[in-house]
């Protein structure tokens, strides 16, 4: 079993989420390259950052890499593909999710604590939590903000592929609650087959309690449980 | 032949765009009758091609493959 975060010029959550799976959940983890190669990994992690400088649009150009070929293959053979902020704008960007990222409704880089409910459980990186579920992460970004047209969220509806939305403390989907104005406060999506998942909050931020909380642990564990079974 | 291509990328009618709001709203405090205001991105690009139909084409490819995303953007091409 091993994992792989890919790195580009610009991430700067790697050497976090290599920590989280090599350190805390033991998992042999590699921080590789975007120029070398992730074939053999049962898993990879594309972390957050600045890719290129967010120059285009964020995410566009490490979109583009001969990497992402491969990563997309790793998605078609089934295996776990979780893109964590910068990551989840470079997956939607590949065309690997649906929708797109824009500039947060306040345009400005928003930094803070957000609540999210889980939505779906029967996916390959929330199987640890409990649908419905309230869970704290920071989220850091600003573009962020989710959309896809009325058939596409439909469609991602109808086929659960909405997995964490931002919500009040008490579990409600509001407006206040929405730190970058998503459409429906989607935080995080994942593929038709649920091994593909993009999130901006960040759960490596929120993996040991020394750090406010450690509920985003969950999902690497999740990710990691869904690999080994294969 | 070397050809010049002017691309503008643009959000689609009715999207948010907040950086178009905000100059819109500056704009207003200045004084100014500003109904709208919309943000967009320009982007010059040299390029060998046989002929305009070629560059046009060559353009239109780049901006499908990378230079805007078809989900948020509309984009034009001017070639000279």
């Amino acid at each position: 079993m091993k994992f792989a975060v890919i790195r580009f010029g610009g991430s700067n959550c790697d050497s976090d989420v290599h920590h989280i799976l090599n350190d805390l959940l033991g998992v042999s983890t590699d921080l590789v390259w975007y120029k070398d190669s992730i074939e053999g990994y049962d898993g990879v992690v594309i972390p957050g950052g600045f890719s290129y400088g967010d120059y285009l649009r964020a995410g566009a150009i490490a979109a583009r890499t001969p990497i992402m070929n491969s990563v997309r293959r790793l998605a078609d053979s089934g295996k776990p593909v979780l893109g964590i902020c910068n990551g989840f704008q470079i997956l939607v960007e590949a065309g690997l999710l649906p929708g797109a990222l824009r500039t947060n409704e306040y345009p400005k880089f928003c930094c803070r604590w957000v609540n999210l409910r889980v939505e779906n459980t029967d996916t390959a990186f929330t199987s640890g939590f409990k649908e419905g579920e309230i869970v704290r992460m920071p989220v850091a970004h600003k573009e962020g903000n989710f959309f896809a047209d009325d058939a596409a969220l439909q469609d991602m509806n109808s086929h659960r592929q909405i997995v964490f939305r931002y919500v009040s403390p008490d579990g409600n989907a509001a407006d206040y609650a929405n730190p970058n104005g998503s459409v429906e406060n989607i935080a995080g999506i994942v593929n038709g087959s649920g091994n593909v998942l993009g999130m901006m909050p960040h759960p490596e931020r929120a993996s040991e309690s020394i750090l406010g909380s450690d509920d985003g642990r969950r999902i690497f564990e999740s990710m990691v449980e869904y690999a080994e079974q294969g | 032949m070397r050809y010049c291509a002017e691309i503008t990328i643009q959000l689609k009618q009715g999207m948010l765009d907040p950086e178009g709001e905000t100059i819109q709203r500056a704009l207003t405090h200045l004084g100014y009758a500003v109904k709208s205001a919309h943000a967009a991105k320009r982007l010059l690009i040299e390029l060998e091609a046989d002929d305009t139909d070629d560059a046009t084409g060559m353009v239109d490819e780049m901006c499908r493959k990378m230079l805007a995303n078809p989900v948020i953007h509309n984009y034009s091409i001017v070639i000279r």
